[in-house]
């Protein structure tokens, strides 16, 4: 809707227009008044581009003259917001890049002033950090795009990441508990939609239970069992990284896209699998049929109820795997309630990004960004409260929901049963 | 008597209770079916069932016997201190059922409007902590004062915590389950950061320092007991929710518009102020919720204070039927069961994990009452469904 070849603004465009490039110009001035007043003049930031331990070719780290770069920085929100008020740029997605590019890049110039800031180690925790989220927010991709919501995601996840390790423990074999916890995953979705599917159940009220029923069994699970039994039963070790022949040595994205473990690399394939299944096949065409007019879709003759069976069950299978990442993906035990809400931010990084794949995954890594930043700034021990930071995600997920910056549109029979 | 009664009115009434005796058979049958599942549970991990669920009665109801012996002693020699230990488990049932019920209302009043409140939990906390810094900051005012001005700082707190996605969803139609975990989130970090920093007590543990004596809720016992007057407090709102949601004319429109928000609108129901007024209410008992937690029972707040209400709350509006009433009744069940099972992890070893697996599966009956009804062969009786939620963004 945005490129359209309309050659007059509406005056709600014309307003839209202007709230961007007001919004960039008090982002500069922000930075002047946080960043740009604070940082000495004379100090330089380091910004560290190799991992320790990595295979990545090594590099000269970046070193840039502090005080310049947040002004640089701030320059160049303050002239793109200049550029929007009197011409207008197109894509908002371009407008929103910078804005956030700069503002962070300024951000971290200012925090890491006279010291040395990791960024090779920020950028490849991102990627780990964002795998779970992602994987959370594909299942309700998938799901929601045959109209069935599952917020159950977080208790999917709980469940799957004990199976996981227990599995892994027992048979001393990871790859069988990779299946068991992807499996299990099947299971409880499979669940989730007989209820919802045969039993018409509040598709939400449904998904609260199965987070409910997923913490308790779990907790009930560790503390009558896997606490006395660690070593038998929860200590399963974790997937060993697999570094990429050749591409893992390219600096800064070898580490962080080419030395991970299988959980990873399964999340990013998930990802391009989803996008052509979606998009490419009849399966893909009959489940956005199915997701935005189930009448239609039937009246051509597609089995709603069985399209709609198996995308909850392909869901589940995908948030097992998300519960795998937790234990044997990364700290090789179970712990109640580890999975600390990822399932719900997940939620949000589907909404955000719009009920795509692509569009999941890139939201997902904003929220994994927000959580390495975190890690890394209580190292440098600045001044803002790293819990403001924290918060940062939730209030840009609230602000993407009101549809300011593009709306985002649900499927349009999303949520609702389907009657004969 | 009887004859002076129309027969039409006797078949009404009659009706009536048949209606009231299904509207309380399936929640009970769910409840059971939940306990008998659980007991399955008990029984797969290697534990005796009667062991467990004994301690669990004992635990929240007490010994009746000890009761009974202890009752003999108070008019034998007027000693009061074997009758107090033997109510002890049932005071402190009540206890735990006092957040309990305000929350419960909390989520009922928003289904009520079709709003599906899941951030109780972050409202609670805003709630508790505004209660404990009115609590602890006032110094010298007689109780009166300082007690309401508390509460108030309660509501407030946790009334704008909700008002926020409710103002978002009436103004933008941004969904509300997502806007009220996102207000959970950052209620969390928000309270990490005030615990460790600005309302951090003296000391090394992140917590609030202790309110004063005058912003306590009476204590009717000397202590351990700690059954206070908020129990009262919950059952008066508890009144006053069923009052203003069904003798009254916003009421009256707030349940149009959670029953049909088209026809809702097209009487000249204004949906925005409805949405808005709803969620601040909704937020604001659970704001008390928190408030009763903290004035009555732990006079200080720690992190994760609110941890697992927001769930439990959900549980017991849809346990209850959205009706305060039901909420209560439903209220005073968890506080028995959560109660109780701390009593049974101590004495049998049971995790008290398995109140949130029976909690679950109690909530899957109840959204899914054709499951109870074809377990147990019940004829459907034509009632009214409450609309519970309705997707993203609509």
């Amino acid at each position: 809707m945005t490129n359209s070849t309309v050659a007059h603004k509406s005056a709600s465009e014309k307003r839209k227009q202007i709230a961007y490039g007001l919004t960039l110009l008090v982002v500069g001035f922000l930075i002047y008044l946080f960043f740009g007043r604070n940082t000495e003049a004379g100090v330089v930031t380091t910004f560290g581009l190799n991992l320790a331990g990595s295979q990545a070719l090594k590099i000269p780290d970046l070193v840039v003259p502090a005080q310049t770069t947040v002004y640089m920085m701030m320059a160049l929100v303050v002239f793109v917001g200049a550029y929007q008020l009197a011409r207008g740029v197109r894509s908002t997605g371009l407008l929103l890049g910078i804005l956030a590019f700069a503002f962070i890049f300024a951000f971290l110039t200012w925090a890491a002033q006279a010291k040395s800031f990791n960024l090779a180690g920020m950028l490849s925790s991102m990627l780990v950090r964002a795998t779970p989220i992602a994987l959370a927010a594909l299942c309700g991709v998938i799901s929601e795009r045959s109209a069935v919501i599952n917020i159950g995601a977080e208790g999917i996840m709980l469940i799957s990441a004990q199976v996981a390790v227990v599995v892994g423990t027992l048979t001393k074999n990871l790859y069988a508990g990779l299946l068991a916890a992807i499996l299990i995953g099947g299971v409880v979705a499979a669940l989730h939609a007989f209820l919802v599917i045969r039993f018409k159940v509040d598709q939400i009220v449904s998904g609260v239970a199965i987070n409910i029923f997923g913490a308790g069994i779990t907790s009930f699970i560790s503390s009558r069992f896997l606490q006395s039994g660690t070593n038998t039963l929860n200590n399963s070790g974790t997937f060993p990284i697999i570094s990429i022949p050749i591409l893992s040595k390219i600096p800064v994205l070898g580490p962080m896209l080419f030395e991970n473990n299988i959980v990873v690399y399964l999340m990013v394939l998930v990802v391009v699998a989803m996008h052509i299944v979606l998009f490419y096949t009849p399966w893909g065409l009959r489940t956005r049929a199915v997701g935005e007019h189930p009448k239609a879709a039937d009246t051509l003759g597609v089995n709603v109820y069985l399209i709609r069976y198996v995308n909850v069950i392909i869901g589940g299978l995908i948030a097992g795997l998300g519960g795998a990442y937790f234990t044997i993906g990364s700290v090789g035990r179970f712990d109640e309630t580890m999975t600390a809400g990822k399932g719900f931010i997940g939620l949000a990084a589907m909404i955000f990004g719009k009920w795509n794949p692509f569009g999941a995954f890139a939201s997902s890594m904003l929220f994994g960004f927000a959580d390495s930043l975190q890690v890394k700034l209580q190292i440098l021990r600045i001044s803002i409260p790293s819990e403001f930071l924290l918060m940062a995600p939730y209030i840009v997920t609230m602000i993407v929901l009101t549809g300011i910056i593009g709306r985002a549109i649900p499927p349009a029979a999303d949520g609702q049963p389907y009657e004969k | 008597m009887s004859a002076t009664v129309p027969p039409s009115k006797k078949t009404e009434t009659k009706k009536a209770g048949a209606a009231l005796g299904q509207a309380l058979l399936v929640p009970s049958l769910a409840v059971v079916t939940g306990l008998l599942i659980g007991a399955i549970v008990i029984v797969a991990s290697g534990a005796s069932v009667t062991k467990a669920y004994g301690a669990l009665f004992a635990g929240s109801f007490g010994n009746p016997i000890n009761f009974f012996s202890a009752l003999q002693v108070l008019f034998s020699s007027g000693d009061s201190a074997p009758l107090l230990k033997a109510i002890y488990p049932f005071t402190e049932s009540l206890v735990t059922a006092t957040p309990y019920i305000f929350a419960g209302l909390s989520v009922a009043v928003g289904f009520r409007c079709g709003l599906f409140n899941i951030g109780a939990e972050g409202q609670f906390f805003v709630g508790a902590l505004c209660s404990a810094f009115v609590g602890y900051s006032l110094k010298g005012l007689p109780m009166l004062i300082h007690l309401p001005l508390a509460l108030l700082g309660g509501a407030l707190g946790g009334g704008i915590w909700g008002m926020i996605p409710g103002y978002l969803k009436a103004r933008f139609g941004a969904h509300e389950v997502v806007n009220t975990i996102m207000m959970n989130w950052i209620a969390f970090k928000f309270s990490d950061w005030l615990l460790n920093g600005p309302m951090k007590a003296s000391g090394f543990r992140p917590v609030t320092p202790n309110i004063e004596a005058s912003a306590e809720l009476p204590r009717f016992f000397a202590d351990p007991l700690r059954f206070n007057l908020g129990f009262f407090l919950a059952l008066l709102f508890a009144y006053l929710v069923y009052w203003f949601l069904f003798k009254t004319t916003l009421g009256f429109e707030i349940r149009s518009v959670g029953a049909n928000p088209d026809a809702a609108k097209y009487a000249g129901m204004n949906i925005i102020k409805n949405f808005v007024l709803v969620m601040a209410i909704s937020g604001g008992l659970a704001g008390l919720a928190g408030s009763a937690q903290v004035l009555g029972v732990d006079h200080w707040v720690g992190q994760g204070f609110s941890a697992g209400y927001g769930f439990d709350a959900i549980a017991l509006a849809l346990l209850g039927k959205s009706h305060p009433f039901g909420v209560v009744l439903a209220a005073l069940l968890f506080g028995f069961l959560r109660s109780g099972a701390t009593n049974m992890q101590s004495m049998a070893g049971i995790p008290i994990d398995i109140i949130s697996i029976i909690q679950g599966l109690i909530i899957v009956f109840i959204a899914a009452p054709d499951i109870i009804r074809w377990l147990y062969r019940i004829r459907s009786l034509k009632t009214e469904e409450t609309v519970l939620t309705r997707g993203w963004g609509k």
